[in-house]
């Protein structure tokens, strides 16, 4: 399931994001390096927003995956701390897990890390409307 | 210097800020564009293309891919201001999603609302036909400055 909602996205499958193993309410994803992906052109290493946007879909999918059946999510915010930069033409992980769901709303952390997530790259809080809601704004196209 | 803040300057001095989103790969690949609207101020494109899609039954831009534009603004947004002698570095990022971006042109502005001589705090909104606001944005920027011993300023 987490392996599909991959698949299916158009700009995921342009930075090659692949999902490495999942749970019940949390996935994990890997952001192979590419230098097409840089920020920096005078180090190769990946830009900010190459991260964001894996935390924005890993944590997407993590939200997605915890309810039964698996809803369409829409970020509603997104806060993401960078302890570092991403080292020298290296892949990214990032872990996401919803830590609590309600009717409307599922709450998500996500670490982004190289090799231990207790050596962080970027942490990263966020906040998606389910479907479902009776709100729905930000998931149908007319809002 | 950098090689990346060489490029910087000789952008300025040439007057084409678009020159600054073309030496970073990844702004490339999603094909961000920007000019000078009025002085000092950069007004940032983002043209539709399929690969930005984030989902394709609505279809909608990927939240990333707003959040990497807005991101990739303020930073050029920095470098075009000058006030910093290495590419500034992100703290944090925060992002509110408004609405869904739609399969159109995307448009960005920043504003910096403070530029210390450390830390810059820099907001960037983001909008698509007449002014609907698709997402804003707030992040602090670590810079740093050719007078490294001068105290912070303000």
């Amino acid at each position: 399931m987490g392996r599909r909602f991959f698949e299916v996205i158009p700009h995921s499958q342009v930075l090659g994001l692949e999902v490495i193993d999942a749970g019940d309410q949390w996935i994990e994803a890997r952001l192979p390096y590419a230098d097409h992906l840089v920020g920096d052109p005078d180090r190769a290493i990946l830009h900010g927003g190459v991260i964001t946007t894996l935390i924005d879909q890993t944590s997407g999918a993590a939200a997605a995956l915890s309810m039964d059946p698996p809803e369409v999510v829409a970020t509603l915010d997104l806060r993401v701390d960078h302890m570092r930069a991403a080292d020298v033409r290296r892949d990214v992980i990032a872990r996401a897990s919803c830590y609590r769901l309600t009717r409307s709303i599922a709450f998500i952390r996500c670490v982004a890390y190289h090799d231990d997530p207790e050596d962080p790259l970027a942490m990263s809080m966020s906040s998606f409307m389910r479907a479902s809601s009776s709100h729905p704004s930000m998931v149908e196209a007319g809002s | 210097m950098s090689r990346l803040m060489d490029l910087a300057v000789e952008a300025r001095e040439v007057n084409e800020p678009q020159r600054l989103c073309d030496m970073v790969p990844y702004a490339g690949l999603l094909g961000i564009a920007c000019r000078e609207v009025e002085a000092g101020s950069l007004l940032f494109e983002l043209p539709f293309k399929d690969d930005n899609v984030g989902n394709t039954m609505l279809p909608a831009l990927h939240g990333g891919v707003i959040g990497a534009f807005m991101e990739h603004a303020a930073v050029t947004q920095l470098l075009w201001n000058r006030e910093t002698t290495s590419l500034p570095k992100l703290i944090d990022f925060s992002i509110d999603y408004l609405r869904p971006g739609k399969p159109e042109l995307l448009f960005a502005r920043c504003r910096v609302w403070r530029q210390g001589s450390r830390v810059a705090n820099v907001a960037v909104e983001s909008w698509q036909d007449s002014e609907r606001t698709v997402a804003t944005a707030r992040m602090h920027f670590l810079l740093s400055q050719p007078s490294a011993v001068s105290p912070e300023s303000g």
